[in-house]
C-alpha cells in the first residue's frame, strides 16, 4: 500500500539533510512500527508523507496505492486515504470539533465524488464512534482541541482516524503525555480499525505502545535511514539494550 | 420552543455546510450584476435646486422641504472629515447624481406581467421569494395575502426610492408602522416631526449633513407601547444605477415597552468607479424597550487592484433615551471599498443598556475603519462591545471605539474586547480605543488581541481534507463566532457564507 523508495529529503530554510535514502514498504493489513532515538528523522517522514511545507524532496519517491503522494496537495493526500495522528493536535478556537470533523469528512467524500452525509447520518455516526472512545456529546461541542487534556487531544484524533476511515494511518509519537488509561483507550481504538485494507505505521519512542498495538513489523531508523528491520522482538530489544548497542551493531 | 442539543447541532452543521458550498459555487462577488432598468434621473450635482426637486419628487410637506435645505447650507460650510485612517482620491460631490429611480414605480402596475422583468430579476438574485417579489414591485393586491412559512418584512430601496414593502397589513394589525420614510412623512408627519434629528441632528457631520438635505428614501418603523412587533423587519438596499450616491435615512422609533428586530442587508453592482453611499440611521429608545439592528452590508468592494467599489460614509446611532432602554447592534463588514462607520449607543435613562458586536472583513484593497460610540449618561449603565477584525490581502482594518463615561454615569460599566486576525503578512490591524472617565464609581474594561491564522491550523486542517480557501473559512468563522451568534439564524447563515466569500483569494 505505502512504497517510499530512496526518499531524500532536506530543510527548506536551511541546507540540512534529514531523511537520507529511507525505504520502506507497508502493505495492507500490517501494522508497521519505526523508532529510533531524537533527531533521527521518524516525525520529518510523517510531515513530508503528509505534506506539510518547510519540506524538500531531494530524491526518492512515495507511493500510496501506486499513486505519487509528494505530487500531491495536503488535502488530496487526505482523500487518498492517508491520515495522520498528530504529535500535537492543533486548537482551532471557536470551531466545534463536530463542525470540523463534517466539514472534513464532507470535504473528502466530496473529493472522492461520493454523496456528502446529511445532518442525521452524521450525527449518528459520530456519537456512536465516539462512544467508544469514551468522548461525549459535550466533548463534540467544545472547539477542536481548545482547552482538552493531552489524553482527550490523543483520543480526539483516534476518532477524526475512525470517523474518516482513511486508508493508511500515521500515528506520530501518539502515546506521548498519555496515561496508562489513555494508553489503552487510544489502543483499543486503534486496535479496533485494524482490518485488511488498512495499513498503520505507528511512531513511538517507546515498546510500551507496541504491547497495546502488536505490530507485524518493527523499524529502526537512525541519521535519516532505516538502519534495521524486524518482528516485534526488534522493540523489546531496544528496550533492553537502548539505541546505541544496536546502532553500534549496524554500525 | 424547546430545542434539544441534537436540533441545536444539526442547525449549526448544516450552517457550515452551506458555507462550504457558497465558497465553491460562488464567484468573488455573487451581486455584482447591475440591471438595465430606465431610470429616472435628478441632474448631475447638488445645489439648492436639487433639493427642492428632491422635496418635491417625494411629495414632501413645506416643513420637510425647509429642513433640507437648512442642513444643505449648513453643509456647504462644513468640510469632509481626515481623521480616519482611510486613503481614497478626492470625493467629486458636483459629479454625482442624487436622485435616481426605476420609471417603472412611476405608476403601479395591474400584475406580474406588467412590472418590469428586470426589477423582478434583481429581486430574485437577491433571494427574496416570488410572493414578495410582487409586493416590492407593487402589483396591486400582492399584499393582501401573506407570504407563507417566512416571517420577515421586507422594504426594498433600489438606488434612492423604496420600491415596497411586504407584510404591512399584518403589521398594521399590531399597531406597528413599517413603511418608506418617504410615506411616513406625508402619512405621519407628528411622528417624524418629532423624531428626526433628534438622535443625528441635522449638523451632526458632514456626511450625515449631506443626508439631511439629499436623503430620497429608507425605513421608517414605530413599535407603539407595550409591542412585540410580531416579525423580524427588514431592508434590503440596492445600489444599482452607475454614479449614483445612495443616501437614505432610517428612522426606528421604539415607544415604552417594546421590542423589535430589524435586520438591514446591502448589495451593489460592480462598477469601475467608486460609490457613494452616506446612509443616517436614528432609533430612539424609551423606557424599558429594546431594539436589535443587525447589518450585513456587502456593497462591491472594488476589484484587486482597489478600482471602484462603494464609499461608505454612515452615521448610525441609538439614542436609549429613558430608564432600562436596550439596544444592540451587529454588523457584519464585509464589502465596501472604504467603510467609515461607527454606531454609536447613548445610554441616557438609568440603567440603560448598549451592545455592539462587530466582524469587520478587509481584504485585497479594501479599508475599514469602524468602531462604536458608548456614550454613558444615565446611573448604572452599561455596556459591551466585541469586534472581530480580520484583514486579508493588503487591506486595512482599524477599531476605533469611544468609551465615555460622564459625570452623571456613577456606577456604569463598559466591556470591551477587541481582537485582530491576519491573514498574509501584507495587510494591517489598528486598534484605537478612547476612554473618559469622570467619575470614579464606574469601571472600564479594555481587552484587544492580534493573531494570525496560523499554518499549524491550516496544515491540521488541509490534512484532514480540506481545501486551503475552505480551512481559512473555517477558521475566520470560528473566530468570528460569538459575533455571529449575535446575529438572528437567517442573517447568520448568511454571514457564514459572506465571511467565505469575502476572504477568497487571501491565500496563495
Amino acid at each position: 500500500m505505502l512504497e517510499i523508495k530512496n526518499l531524500h529529503v532536506k530543510l527548506e530554510e536551511e541546507d540540512k539533510q534529514i531523511l537520507k535514502g529511507v525505504d520502506l514498504t507497508v502493505p495492507a493489513g500490517e501494522v508497521h512500527a519505526i523508532m529510533g532515538p531524537n533527531g533521527s528523522g521518524k516525525s520529518t517522514l510523517s510531515y513530508v508523507l503528509s505534506g506539510r511545507d518547510g519540506y524538500q524532496v531531494t530524491g526518492g519517491e512515495a507511493m500510496l496505492d501506486g499513486r505519487d503522494l509528494l505530487e500531491m496537495e495536503p488535502e488530496e493526500r487526505a482523500a487518498a486515504g492517508l491520515f495522520l495522528a498528530f504529535q500535537y493536535p492543533v486548537e482551532i478556537p471557536g470551531v466545534g470539533n463536530m463542525t470540523f470533523l463534517r466539514t472534513a469528512l464532507n470535504a473528502q467524500r466530496k473529493a472522492r465524488g461520493q454523496d456528502e452525509l446529511s445532518a442525521a447520518e452524521f450525527l449518528k455516526l459520530v456519537r456512536e464512534r465516539g462512544k467508544a472512545l469514551k468522548i461525549d456529546a459535550e466533548m463534540l461541542k467544545r472547539p477542536v482541541n481548545v482547552g482538552f487534556s493531552g489524553g482527550e487531544k490523543k483520543r480526539n484524533e483516534i476518532l477524526q482516524m475512525s470517523m474518516l476511515e482513511p486508508r493508511m494511518c500515521i500515528l506520530d509519537e501518539t502515546d506521548s503525555g498519555l496515561d496508562v488509561d489513555a494508553m489503552r483507550l487510544v489502543s483499543d481504538g486503534v486496535n479496533a480499525l485494524r482490518g485488511p485494507d488498512r495499513a498503520f505505521l505507528v511512531i513511538t519512542h517507546y515498546q510500551r505502545l507496541l504491547d497495546h498495538i502488536k505490530p507485524d513489523v518493527v523499524h529502526i531508523m537512525a541519521d535519516g535511514r532505516i538502519v534495521k528491520s524486524g518482528g516485534p522482538d526488534l522493540a523489546l530489544e531496544v528496550e533492553q539494550n537502548g539505541y546505541a548497542g544496536l546502532l553500534a551493531e549496524v554500525g | 420552543m424547546a430545542v434539544d442539543t441534537g436540533e441545536a447541532i444539526e442547525i449549526r452543521e448544516g450552517v457550515d455546510r452551506e458555507t462550504v458550498e457558497t465558497v465553491q459555487n460562488m464567484g468573488s462577488y455573487k451581486y455584482g450584476w447591475d440591471t438595465e432598468i430606465e431610470m429616472d434621473y435628478a441632474p448631475k450635482g447638488i445645489n439648492e435646486d436639487i433639493v427642492r426637486l428632491i422635496s418635491k419628487k417625494n411629495e414632501e410637506p413645506e416643513w420637510m422641504t425647509e429642513w433640507r435645505l437648512q442642513a444643505f447650507r449648513r453643509w456647504q460650510t462644513m468640510t469632509e472629515p481626515k481623521w480616519a485612517m482611510l486613503h481614497y482620491p478626492e470625493i467629486d460631490y458636483q459629479d454625482q447624481y442624487y436622485y435616481a429611480r426605476p420609471k417603472s414605480m412611476r405608476e403601479k402596475p395591474k400584475s406580474l406581467g406588467e412590472v418590469d422583468p428586470k426589477l423582478l430579476a434583481t429581486y430574485e438574485k437577491l433571494g427574496i421569494p416570488l410572493k414578495e417579489q410582487m409586493i416590492l414591485a407593487g402589483v396591486e393586491g400582492a399584499g393582501d395575502t401573506p407570504a407563507e412559512g417566512r416571517k420577515v418584512a421586507v422594504d426594498a430601496v433600489f438606488d434612492s426610492v423604496s420600491v415596497g414593502t411586504t407584510f404591512k397589513d399584518e403589521l398594521a394589525k399590531a399597531g406597528v408602522i413599517f413603511c418608506p420614510i418617504s410615506e411616513a412623512i406625508r402619512e405621519h408627519p407628528e411622528l417624524v416631526r418629532k423624531y428626526l434629528g433628534s438622535v443625528v441632528p441635522q449638523s451632526d457631520n458632514f456626511f450625515a449633513t449631506l443626508n439631511s438635505a439629499v436623503f430620497s428614501d429608507g425605513s421608517f418603523v414605530y413599535i407603539p407601547p407595550g409591542v412585540r412587533c410580531p416579525m423580524e423587519l427588514s431592508t434590503y438596499f440596492r445600489i444599482n444605477a452607475e454614479n449614483t450616491g445612495q443616501f437614505e435615512r432610517t428612522l426606528i422609533i421604539a415607544d415604552k415597552g417594546s421590542y423589535v428586530s430589524y435586520l438591514e442587508g446591502c448589495t451593489a453592482p460592480k462598477r469601475d468607479t467608486a460609490q457613494l453611499h452616506a446612509a443616517v440611521v436614528e432609533i430612539v429608545i424609551l423606557e424599558d424597550a429594546e431594539v436589535k439592528y443587525s447589518t450585513v452590508q456587502n456593497w462591491f468592494p472594488g476589484d484587486e487592484e482597489g478600482k471602484g467599489g462603494i464609499y461608505n460614509f454612515v452615521t448610525k446611532r441609538a439614542d436609549c433615551r429613558e430608564a432600562r432602554a436596550k439596544v444592540m447592534w451587529t454588523q457584519v463588514e464585509t464589502g465596501s471599498a472604504i467603510t467609515w462607520k461607527y454606531p454609536s449607543c447613548i445610554l441616557r435613562g438609568d440603567e440603560a443598556q448598549g451592545e455592539f458586536y462587530s466582524i469587520a472583513i478587509a481584504n485585497n484593497m479594501q479599508q475599514a475603519d469602524t468602531g462604536t460610540k458608548m456614550i454613558h449618561l444615565g446611573k448604572n449603565t452599561r455596556s459591551r462591545i466585541v469586534s472581530k477584525g480580520i484583514s486579508a490581502g493588503k487591506a486595512q482594518n482599524t477599531y476605533r471605539g469611544l468609551v465615555s463615561m460622564h459625570p452623571r454615569a456613577t456606577h456604569s460599566r463598559n466591556y470591551t474586547q477587541c481582537d485582530s486576525l491576519l491573514i498574509g503578512d501584507k495587510c494591517g490591524a489598528h486598534t484605537v480605543p478612547y476612554i473618559e472617565v469622570k467619575n470614579t464609581s464606574s469601571r472600564v474594561e479594555h481587552e484587544a488581541t492580534t493573531s494570525k491564522v496560523d499554518d499549524d491550523q491550516l496544515f491540521y486542517c488541509r490534512q484532514r481534507g480540506m481545501g486551503e480557501e475552505e480551512a481559512i473559512a473555517l477558521i475566520v468563522n470560528g473566530f468570528a463566532k460569538e459575533v455571529l451568534q449575535a446575529l438572528p439564524m437567517e442573517f447568520a447563515m448568511e454571514a457564514q457564507s459572506l465571511v467565505a466569500i469575502s476572504l477568497e483569494g487571501s491565500v496563495g
